[in-house]
Parts: structure tokens; sequence; C-alpha cells
């Protein structure tokens, strides 16, 4: 009996495809547990961060009074909106204000499960993952409509109309965008194309170039236009029309309070994460590291440091190159907090807050030091890159708040109807002249 | 892979889409029976999947929930929906409703009773598709679906997408004036 069990939860680590391919679902839930636990903490460190980095852009400090430097901040925050009061109002549709929240948590939660983090790390690899991601993306508009009208007031109302009329004019140059970069996946050694998540990256792989790159500058471009469609599709600065605080007080959440205000932002941060993934799986190659077809001159690395046995043992220079950054970049972190850990002043008031930075310092570093152990440092590359992506979209997004001023609605239509959709149309069509001469050429 | 707990999911399925779709025609409040309409479609988009036809299913939510649902509540929720609400629902075509109601229970019956000589149906009371030939049709149904539309059935599929055309193009014509 116990043989058996230890047996079902061993026998899918030597299966090297995803638990809902083996069929397992234990496993399966174990994925979706700690997918859900990263995007929360994912959440709520962007949360953190975005206070501070939007602080630094505009020359102030942010916060700094909870914890060294804010960063038990968000603690406090989720703390506030947790014991908040819980507002319906009046006028409201009871039923229809109460299912927005979950159905708009549901739909950006949904998405991960098809999000390949490694060419086994998802929970499943469906043929139309790319489909499903999209239509279920579609599907998060839902959710702001139901809570705008629901709120039986008028500026939710209009929130909710801009963002329903915004987020179906971006969805036709988001769509175009992707099928121009589906169509390169057909390009490979199989003669048809895929929509699987984990067969994009796969073909990218294969053919040795990033989609972005391919096609000069067809892929470019694609990736430009659904870029400004996926900031317009998640409701963010400078597309932010649906809940734009100096016209509409908060749009479409305006009378939502405490802990169903909180759900509506931890969708929005969940779905920013889900679309930049998108987008890194389709242009930027997924899990593999830059230059991931070069290895660089053999080198030889000490035995104790060695993990023999596994196919993603570094071999090149390159290779081991890319496969220290993941710690180096923790030390870096580390270096950094042990540095403000220096410069805190000496008064003893901030004896608790030094001691706090110190530490988060030491768990930095012992990040550092445990992803340069040898099994761990072969096993967290694919999973660290694709992270390490995202997070560059995140960084992004923030960029985008702090300097862009927002569009009026009239040029929001302008930009998506008579700019975005005529380009991508005009990729597409450019894309498939090229590939289809490239095939006749070259077989 | 064989399917899991399909009975269940279809039961499961089938109780959701019957609900809400009586919820569509029940409810007085419009933004409720689209809101439900919603629920129907979500529906039948898991029967698709159940049927090995995973592109049709994605179709259907991105199509259907993604794009027509939306338009509909954006519709709704600009038209007066307080006279709307105090409008009487029902009108009274009662007689061809029964009738047509009589005709579609009578198919369903006898389907369900003739099943074993369609040849859909190879046994009744088992699976439809077997689990290996189900599989490979998942796997490739999307594929198969695109090499037909561009391939065998490509004059009816550019004829459908010129149809299309026509209509966007008299959408617009109707709601300018000028143009």
């Amino acid at each position: 009996m116990i043989s058996r069990f230890i047996d079902y939860v061993a026998g899918y680590l030597k299966s090297g495809v995803t638990p809902g391919e083996a069929g397992n679902a234990l496993w399966a839930l174990i994925y979706i547990v700690l997918i859900f636990t990263g995007v929360s903490i994912a959440v709520i460190a962007m949360n953190w961060l975005e206070r501070k980095i939007l602080a630094h852009m505009q020359v102030r400090l942010g916060p700094m009074r909870v914890g060294p430097h804010g960063l038990l901040q968000p603690i406090a925050d989720a703390l506030k909106l947790l014991i908040k009061e819980d507002i319906v109002p009046d006028r409201a549709d009871k039923l229809v204000f109460w299912l927005a929240p979950v159905a708009i948590v549901i739909t950006s939660f949904l998405v991960f499960v098809v999000i390949p983090f490694g060419p086994q790390h998802a929970v499943t690899d469906m043929n139309i993952g790319l489909l499903f991601m999209l239509g279920i993306s579609s599907m998060s508009v839902f959710g702001i409509i139901m809570a705008g009208w629901a709120s039986g007031s008028s500026y939710p109302l209009m929130g909710a109309l801009r963002s329903s009329a915004q987020m179906v004019s971006y969805e036709i140059a988001m769509g175009l965008a992707v099928v121009s970069a589906v169509l390169m996946t057909s390009l490979g050694s199989s003669a048809s194309g895929t929509l699987s998540m984990i067969g994009i990256v796969q073909s990218q792989q294969e053919q040795g170039v990033w989609f972005i790159f391919k096609f000069f500058p067809f892929g470019l471009v694609a990736f430009f236009i659904f870029a400004v469609a996926m900031v317009a599709e998640t409701n963010r600065a400078p597309f932010d029309l649906a809940e734009a605080e100096s016209e509409l007080v908060a749009g479409f959440h305006t009378e939502y309070s405490g802990f169903r205000w909180s759900l509506f932002f931890l969708a929005e941060y969940a779905a920013m994460i889900a679309v930049s993934s998108i987008a890194v799986t389709l242009w930027l190659g997924g899990w593999m590291r830059p230059f991931a077809s070069f290895h660089g001159p053999e080198v030889r690395i000490p035995l104790f440091w060695n993990h023999a046995g596994t196919a993603a043992d570094p071999s090149g220079a390159i290779d081991l190159a890319f496969a220290i950054f993941p710690a180096a970049l923790f030390f870096l972190l580390g270096a950094i907090a042990a540095l403000g850990t220096l410069r805190m002043p000496k008064h003893r008031i901030f004896r608790v807050q030094t001691i706090g930075l110190g530490l988060f310092a030491l768990t930095l570093g012992g990040i550092g030091l445990l992803l340069l152990a040898p099994p761990v440092r072969d096993r967290i590359q694919d999973i660290f890159w694709f992270c390490f992506k995202v997070s560059a979209f995140m960084y992004l997004y923030i960029w985008y708040r702090g300097t862009f001023p927002r569009y009026r609605f009239d040029q929001l239509m302008k930009l998506g109807w008579k700019f975005m959709i005529p380009t991508a149309i005009g990729v597409l069509v450019g894309t498939a002249a090229w590939g289809l001469t490239a095939v006749y050429f070259h077989g | 892979m064989n399917p899991v707990a399909t009975p269940f999911f279809f039961y499961l399925l089938a109780a959701i889409a019957i609900l809400s779709a009586l919820g569509v025609v029940a409810a007085r409040n419009p933004v409720h029976s689209a809101l439900s309409l919603v629920f129907t479609l979500l529906s039948i988009a898991g029967f698709y999947l159940m049927l090995y036809a995973p592109f049709v299913a994605g179709v259907q939510i991105i199509l259907y929930i993604g794009g027509i649902m939306v338009l509909f509540l954006f519709v709704i929720m600009l038209v007066n929906i307080e006279r709307a609400e105090q409008e009487h629902r029902f009108n009274s075509q009662r007689h061809v409703a029964v009738i047509a109601a009589l005709v579609v229970a009578a198919m369903f019956i006898y389907s369900y009773t003739h099943a074993n000589s369609m040849a859909i149906f190879p046994q009744r009371g088992h699976l439809v598709f077997h689990p290996e030939q189900a599989a490979a049709m998942e796997t490739n149904n999307t594929q198969a679906i695109g090499s037909m539309l561009y391939g065998q059935y490509m004059l009816p599929f550019e004829i459908a997408s010129l149809l299309l055309l026509v209509a966007i193009v008299g959408a617009v014509v109707m709601s300018k004036k000028r143009i």
C-alpha cells in the first residue's frame, strides 16, 4: 500500500512530462498549490516594488516606516484590507456584486494551468494551450463588467463600459500578433505548427532563434504590438481608462472595499504576470537562457561541483557562466541589502530594523548559496530564466506607469483600430509570405 | 491518457447547462439573463472538450463568451434597464412554442431508443470513441481542422468569410450617415 503510494509519487519524477500528460493527479495538485503560492507571493512583492520604484522615479522615498525600507508594508496593507468593513451599496445587485470579484480571480488564475515554467514544469500541456490562455484571459473582462454594473452607480458603470470597449478592440490586434508567432512554429522539422505552449518554446529551441528576432523586423513588430495590447488588456497605465482616478474616482471598483477590493488587486497583478508569460513564451524563448544554442569551449569543473548524470550539466564556458547567473543575482541582491544594513542610522531606535535588514541580506545570500549546489543549480535553470524574463516585463509595467501620461479615450480607440490592427495584419501577411518563400526555396 | 470520471463531469455540465439556460429565459433582469447565458456557453465548451474537440471548445470560449457576450452586455448596459424590466416578457407564441418543444422531445426520444441502429453509436452505453482513437483525435484536432479548412473546404470557407465582410461593411454603412 505504502510502497505503491511511493511508486505513484516517485514514478512521476522519472517521466519527464507535465503532470497533466502523465495523468498524475497528486503532482498536478502539488504544481497548482506551488504556482498559486508563487503567484500570490509575487503579487505581494510586486506591490512593494511598485511603490518603491514609482517613488524613486519621482524622487521620493516611498514606504519607509513598516520594517526596514518598508519591507513589511505589504503585510500591513493586507491586514488593513482584511479587517476593513465590507460595504455593499444599497442599490447594488447583491448576487452579481458578490460574483464579480470571484469571477475575475478565477479567470486570472486559471490561465496559469498551461504556463510552461520549464519543459516539464507546467500543470498540463494542452493542444490548444495558447487558445485556452487567450480565451480565459478574454473572460476576465466579465469580472469588470459585472463589478461595474452591479455597483449601481455611475462611475463604475462608466469604467466598465470603457473597459469592455477597450478590451474587445485590443483583443483583435493581440490575436493577430499571436497568429504571426504561431505561423513561425510551423517552420520546424514537423510540418505543422502548434498551439501548445510547450511546443511553441520547443519550436524556438529547434530553430535556434527566439521568435522576436525571426524574420526581422516582422517578429519584432509583432512582439511590439502584443506588448502594447497586453498593457491595454490588463487595464494598466497608460491605458488604465477603466479606473482613471482623475475622472472616475476608481472606475469599476469604486464601490468595493476591504477583502473584495483586494481580490481585484490580486487578479489584476496575476493577469499581468499571465500575459507577460504569454509574451515570454511566444517571442522570448520561454524557459531558454539567452544564447541557448551557443555552448562555448569545453571547460572542466571540479568533481565535487559536478552533478554527474544529468543532461543539464554545464559543459561549455557559456553554459557555465549562465548556470552561475541565478546565484550571482541573489548574491548581488544580498550585497545591496547588506549595504543598506551598514548604512542604517546608528540610533538605538533603528536597532530592530537594522537586525531585520541584516537577516534579510543573509537570507538572500543563503538562497544564492543554495542555487550553487549542483542538483539545485541544474534543476532550477529553466524555471529561473522564465521567471527572470517575466519579472523584466513586470518592471516594464511599473516603468510605463511612472513615465507615460494616460491616453484619452478617442486616442486609445484610434491607436487600437487605425494603427495596431492594420500593422498586425501587415505583419501577419509578411510573415506568411516570408515563411512560404523560406519553405519553397529551402525545402 | 484515459478520461477521468467522464459520467460525473457529463452530468455536472449538463445540469449547469440546463439550469443556466432556464435562468436565461426566467430572469427578469436582462443582465442576469446574459450572465446565465455565459454559464450555458461555458458548459457547452466543456462538452466539446469531452467530445475530444479542444479547438472547438477554445473557439467557443473566445468567440461566444469573450466576444459576443461582452458586446451583448455592453448593449444591455447602455439601454434603459428600468423600463425593460417592467415590460411583459413572454409574448403569445405559446402554440408554436409547444409544437416546437414536442418535436424536439420526439427527436430526442427517437434517437435515444434507436441508438443501436445508428452508425455513430455502435453500442449503447459505451464510449462513443475508443480511448486510443480519441487520444489521436485530441492531439491533432487543431491541425486537422486547419488543413481541412484550408484544403478540402477552401471555397466554402472563403465564401463564409466574404459573407462576414459584407455584414461588417453593411453595419458600418447603416450606422454612419456620412463616410
